[in-house]
């Protein structure tokens, strides 16, 4: 069994910029709990002979040439954004956070 | 402010040090993307999905970014990892697209290493280098409202063509045993990197556009007592310096930290664990966030990048295509070139020892290259604010400008203003000499007529010299200098106004 404390969750949802209110701590906190116990289960197959993987797939090296390509024109790069302003993305107020 | 000095914090304290020096690659392309990797173009031109972080997109490593990431780390004496993998970084601020920056965290490509940096004075520090690993750089903020920084901006602008460039992070070990000459190590180990990656051509190294950025970490400890280990003393709580980016300013922020955090501690105060940031106009520093934990930023391994596994032919392949090490490479060009200990010590804080080398190269002598780089160019390059790199002379032009003095198609003087009309643009030092006709007049038969204009003129002088008064001819020399503007060759008009009064020179 996992035992994520509620005050763990918090702290997840304050790093990802998640505003939760107390019910959703503890709601959400005991879901996170059986996804964490379900991922767990993996480690009861991993016997000693099975390494630590992080990709699947028995590939390295994959590069690419240092050659240039085209870039997306401005207004397509902006096109997405919610606002823009002087070819810039505009984003609101940075509050407590470093310059 | 503090009323420490950095001498008196010395004194009472031991520091410990480390530095986090960021290299910006000149590769073509980015990082993971075919967008240029070019300073100075219009905002948000220079970015693709990618490295704009839009779902489905994908990064592709680059192959040359690994090629110069390995051949840094071999200069830095680094193990080059067999098989390395890149990790995500995860945080929220703006300028970063993805919300995660692609860094490397358990398995650097470079680790190990060891780098010897010499000092002023000779003194050779050997700095224990950590690790040197891959990632991309971020975005640019512009604050927008209030006085132009976070505080009290209304609102923020971001700029992605920085975006996913390619940066190496070299990392030292914690640095002991320097004490009081701490600061100058540490500008010494800045300056040294800085070196190794313009030898090395993998980037412009140039710290005013931020090619060569560094984090200075500082803590300090209690002095040992008499015949205790220094190295016994627990180390101390660390503050890191961000973004302290000219060599003078490694100096200066290391100055007010070390004050700082020895008044804290002489009160009773704590120093906070914190990241501050370096403020140049006053030179202090003050408070960011504080520094979070290494796993807030729930590192893991980046699953759409597979790991990087250079093969050791591939290593020392690019081992054998690494330059002299810089300081190696000074003490062989200040005996080639004879410098002087001053000579050499201010062209390499002046930053002009490869343009004095290239010179040398187009076939200046190594004197007369250091006189006109650090002379002329370099009072022009402090004029106008530039570093001297950037004004539009070439050591081609400095050899060209020379073997014109040498070959007396024109004097010093001439030269200088030669020198004036390649620094407005008017070509090279032999097109100027052309088209402002500064070449000295060599035609005897103008300088004599000049010289008969001048002895006419002043009738008394040439009686004085036939009278054994010799030196009186400088009176002539200088007028016919005069009438031709500095163009005659004054030891030729010597000559000629002897010949007239018939005496021997």
């Amino acid at each position: 069994m996992s035992s994520l404390e509620r005050a763990d969750v918090a702290r997840l949802a304050a790093l990802a910029r998640i505003d939760m209110t107390d019910e959703d701590l503890d709601r959400l906190g005991g879901q996170l709990n059986a996804i964490v116990d379900a991922v767990a289960t993996v480690a009861e197959v991993a016997g000693e002979d099975v390494p630590a993987t992080s990709h699947p797939i028995p590939m390295s090296n994959v590069h690419r040439e240092d050659v240039v390509r085209p870039s997306l024109a401005q207004d397509a790069a902006l096109s997405g954004a919610p606002e823009a302003e002087d070819g810039r993305f505009r984003v609101p107020q940075i509050l407590g956070e470093e310059a | 402010m503090s009323t420490m000095t950095y001498e008196q914090a010395m004194e009472q304290f031991d520091p410990v040090f480390g530095i986090e020096v960021h290299v910006e690659l000149n590769t073509a392309t980015k990082m993971f993307c075919g967008c240029a990797n070019e300073f100075g173009a219009e905002p948000n031109t220079q970015v693709c999905p990618v490295c704009l972080g839009l779902p489905g997109s994908m990064p592709v490593t680059n192959q040359k970014a690994v090629e110069s990431a390995i051949r840094l780390g071999l200069s830095l004496g680094c193990q080059i990892r067999e098989s390395s993998r890149f990790a995500r970084k995860n945080y929220f601020y703006p300028d970063l697209a993805k919300d995660y920056q692609i860094s490397q965290y358990d398995e650097p490509t470079c680790f190990e290493g060891s780098l010897d940096v010499v000092l002023d004075d000779g003194t050779v520090v050997t700095v224990g280098i950590e690790r040197a690993h891959m990632e991309e750089d971020a975005g640019k903020n512009t604050h927008v409202g209030g006085t132009g920084g976070i505080q009290g901006a209304s609102h923020s602008l971001v700029d992605y063509n920085r975006g996913g460039v390619p940066l190496v992070e070299i990392v030292t070990k914690p640095i002991t045993g320097a004490g009081a000459r701490t600061a100058e190590v540490a500008r010494a180990y800045v300056a040294t990197i800085r070196d190794i990656v313009k030898a090395l051509g993998i980037s412009d190294g140039r710290m005013e556009q931020g090619s060569v950025r560094a984090d200075v970490n500082l803590s300090l400890r209690p002095k040992a007592a008499a015949g205790e280990d220094q190295d016994a003393v627990p180390f101390g709580k660390r503050s890191e310096t961000k973004n302290v980016n000219s060599l003078r300013a490694i100096e200066r922020a290391i100055h007010h930290e070390a004050a700082r955090q020895a008044e804290l501690l002489l009160a009773g105060q704590p120093v906070i664990q914190e990241t501050r940031h370096w403020h140049e106009d006053t030179g202090s520093t003050t408070p960011g966030r504080s520094k979070e934990e290494a796993e807030d930023y729930r590192y893991f391994p980046e699953p759409d990048l597979l790991p990087v596994e250079p093969s050791r032919e591939w290593v020392e392949e690019l081992r054998g295509t690494l330059p002299e090490h810089p300081a190696k490479m000074r003490a062989r060009l200040k005996e080639q070139w004879g410098f002087s200990d001053t000579d050499m010590r201010d062209a390499v804080n002046a930053d002009a020892l490869d343009l004095i080398a290239a010179s040398v190269e187009a076939g200046a002598k190594p004197q007369a290259a250091r006189k006109w780089w650090m002379g002329e160019l370099a009072r022009t390059a402090n004029d106008r604010d530039v570093p001297l790199r950037d004004l539009p002379v070439t050591p081609e032009h400095v050899a060209e400008l020379q073997s014109l003095v040498d070959a007396g198609t024109i004097n010093d003087k001439l030269a200088r203003q030669a020198l004036e009309g390649v620094l407005a643009g008017e070509g090279s030092p032999r097109e100027v000499v052309e088209s402002r006709g500064l070449e000295v007049v060599s035609d005897d038969s103008a300088l004599e007529a000049a010289v008969d204009e001048a002895l006419a003129a002043q009738p008394d002088v040439l009686a004085k010299i036939q009278d054994g008064k010799i030196q009186a001819a400088g009176a002539i020399v200088g007028a016919v200098m005069k009438a031709t503007r500095g163009q005659a060759d004054a030891g030729r008009v010597r000559e000629i106004i002897l010949q007239r009064a018939g005496v021997e020179g």
